[in-house]
């Protein structure tokens, strides 16, 4: 495929709590690569933020290791003001909740004007102002003029998503980091807002990380997925192998969970237990086993490393090998003894 | 915008009403009226009681209350006893003294407000914060009446530094520069000495809001738009914390109000706060009267700029 945007290393980002740090982002390697949409998949507390933050260093209070090359240089080791370059210019980021990121005091068009005067200081005001509608232009908003004066609280989810998205892509950036960037909003909505990121995808050629926990989402989406648990990566796989021949337990068991339409009886399949909390997450063995408790301790790695088991397929540990849902099982039995 | 201020601005009107008579009705609860104590007992009592009928004290208190606002429009609180003067006239240059009071305490409160709340909000918990947060538990602890003692003391007193009374030099003419330095001198220990105490609630304020905003989801977006940390700051998190303290000078207005009070007296400033507390004790109840109205006018006022203001700087407060 086309060359590698970000080549990251072993990255890991802690936090202190209490004069221990604890890993959000453990030992996570992978690239991404110009035109490509990779998807990062997980429950709320994988780490998949942190993951997105530690690239873009806005980390305030964070321990960050390991690599994250980009263009020659290592973002690890960068300075402030090298990556206050990068920001917002080379790096795009689409935040979760527009009303929250946007700053209620200023008007929108102000605030996308921002994003351009800080890379172009020295460009002209009406200049900018002609980029900013533009932007409104191509990301969809009906009246940019109008708009452009208007304050984020005046307009609707879906337009403030448009607007931060618009300020994302203002530098047409190499990488954008599209942060949950559709769970703020209605399912119309998302919709539309996944068409514009495509579209754009196709408009700005950039390499796009999408965070998300919705596996439709990703679908539609993306050209390959990692799925994260506990700051590792279970599986990383390009999104039809991901979809149709998932193998690490909790890949499957996120797919399991989602509802199908064509019967109406069944149970919602939940996977038990939560994510353990930073300070509670065992650093050793399988992380993944606490909540697949039926499955023998022998089956798991004492320390699990991701394995390849078709080009470009990896999957962490080798308890994927004989893993089953117990409710299957049991169908199963039913079946036979029937 | 015009329409919400007229809006907020006439709301004021049933306050002033609501406010005129609640002073009115607590002057008439007061014992005894404006005869008693002022005649001679030894006069004939069918005497005192046709100069009652002649002054309108016998009619009901609504009347009463009507001719005394009647008054009160035209400037007319009556006579002080003590002073022997219009109460209109005695408020007037005392009125002017504690504006000018008041005002240099502002101006010093947010002077030292703004700078230690940034700087203790931007580096919290750094041992600049906690010399900065150990000062404003200081204040909230001291009592203004003691503290300002404390300040006439030592700079008054000892160093000599600032005049122990009064609010001009003897002897100045008014209109000339001398006589304006010897304002401000006399202004500057009383105002500071109430600043220094009073803004300690704004300092504190200003902390945790700013430590509120600069968690807040669009300084993420700031800095991801590649702004450095001073445009954080100056562009963003102070102007989504100053909102609060804008929303908070109307407060600041009437505690001042209850500040004058106490620093007037100790410097023996002679404004409306001295004045106000002398005539509780000698029971001068025309200038008593007549100030409590006008405290309660500033704290209303206070509170319709406070809205004003705010509806000035955050938009999402202006009603279409």
């Amino acid at each position: 495929m086309s060359e590698v945007l970000l080549d990251i290393k072993n990255l890991k980002t802690s936090f202190r709590i209490k004069d221990h740090h604890y890993a959000a982002v453990d030992d996570v390697t992978l690239t991404v690569k110009k035109n490509e949409v990779l998807a990062i998949v997980g429950e709320s507390g994988s780490g998949k933020s942190a993951f997105a933050f530690s690239i873009m260093g806005l980390h305030t209070r964070a321990k960050i290791e390991g690599e994250i090359n980009y263009k020659g240089s290592n973002l690890v080791q960068a300075g402030p003001n090298q990556m206050k370059k990068l920001r917002g210019k080379e790096m795009g980021m689409i935040f979760q909740d527009a009303l929250s990121a946007l700053n209620p005091l200023m008007v929108v068009g102000a605030q996308i004007d921002e994003a351009i005067f800080l890379h172009n200081p020295k460009s002209s005001k009406n200049l900018r102002k002609l980029q900013v509608i533009n932007l409104l232009n191509q990301v969809g908003i009906p009246r940019p003029e109008k708009t452009y004066h208007q304050y984020p609280h005046e307009l609707s989810g879906g337009m403030r998503q448009r607007i931060v998205i618009a300020m994302a892509i203002s530098n047409q950036p190499e990488l954008l980091i599209a942060d949950e960037p559709t769970t703020a909003l209605d399912v119309t909505i998302q919709s539309q807002i996944l068409d514009l990121i495509k579209e754009l995808k196709e408009t700005i050629h950039a390499g796009i990380i999408l965070i998300t926990h919705d596996l439709g989402v990703v679908a539609e989406m993306a050209d390959r997925v990692a799925v994260m648990y506990a700051g590792q990566i279970v599986e990383i796989a390009d999104v039809y192998t991901l979809m149709e021949n998932p193998q690490h337990p909790y890949t499957r068991s996120l797919l399991n969970s989602i509802p199908t339409l064509n019967d109406v009886k069944e149970e919602l399949h939940v996977i038990q237990g939560v994510v353990p909390s930073l300070q509670n997450l065992p650093r050793t063995g399988c992380r993944f086993a606490s909540r697949i408790p039926w499955i023998e301790e022998s089956e798991h790695e004492a320390s699990p490393e991701l394995h390849e088991i078709s080009p470009g397929h990896y999957v962490r540990c080798t308890c994927y090998k004989d893993f089953y849902f117990p409710e299957q099982a049991e169908e199963e039995r039913n079946y036979v003894a029937n | 915008m015009w329409k919400l201020i007229v809006r907020r601005t006439l709301i004021t009107i049933p306050q002033i009403i609501v406010l005129s008579i609640l002073v009115f009705i607590l002057a008439q609860a007061m014992p005894g009226d404006a005869l008693t104590g002022l005649i001679d007992p030894n006069i004939d009592p069918a005497t005192i009681e046709a100069m009652r009928e002649r002054l309108g004290l016998n009619n009901p208190w609504y009347v009463q209350y009507v001719d005394w606002v009647k008054g009160v429009l035209q400037g007319d609180f009556g006579q002080s006893f003590r002073f022997k003067m219009p109460v209109s006239e005695l408020i007037g240059e005392r009125m002017i003294n504690t504006l000018w009071l008041s005002l240099a305490t502002l101006i010093l409160t947010y002077l030292i407000a703004i700078p230690l709340g940034i700087i203790s909000g931007r580096f919290n918990d750094t041992w600049l914060d906690r010399a900065i947060t150990g000062y404003t538990y200081i204040g909230f602890a001291a009592p203004l009446f003691i503290f300002a003692l404390v300040m006439l003391f030592i700079f008054g007193f000892q160093l000599g530094w600032f005049p122990t009374s009064g609010s001009v030099a003897p002897g100045t003419e008014p209109g000339t520069f001398a006589y304006f330095i010897s304002k401000l001198n006399h202004l500057l220990l009383p105002a500071l000495s109430m600043a220094l105490i009073t803004t300690v609630s704004t300092v504190q304020y200003l902390r945790s809001e700013i430590i509120d905003t600069k968690q807040k989801d669009f300084i993420v977006t700031a800095r991801a738009k590649g702004s450095s940390e001073s445009r954080v700051y100056n562009r963003h998190v102070l102007r989504n914390s100053l909102l609060p303290i804008a929303a908070f000078f109307g407060y600041e207005i009437t505690g001042l109000i209850g500040g004058t009070i106490f620093i007037e007296n100790i410097f023996g400033y002679p404004g409306m706060g001295e004045l106000f507390l002398s005539s509780i004790s000698l029971r001068d109840y025309s200038v008593m009267t007549a100030l409590v109205l006008l405290f309660g006018l500033a704290a209303i006022i206070g509170a319709l700029l406070s809205d004003i203001i705010l509806s000035l700087v955050d938009p999402r407060i202006r009603i279409k």
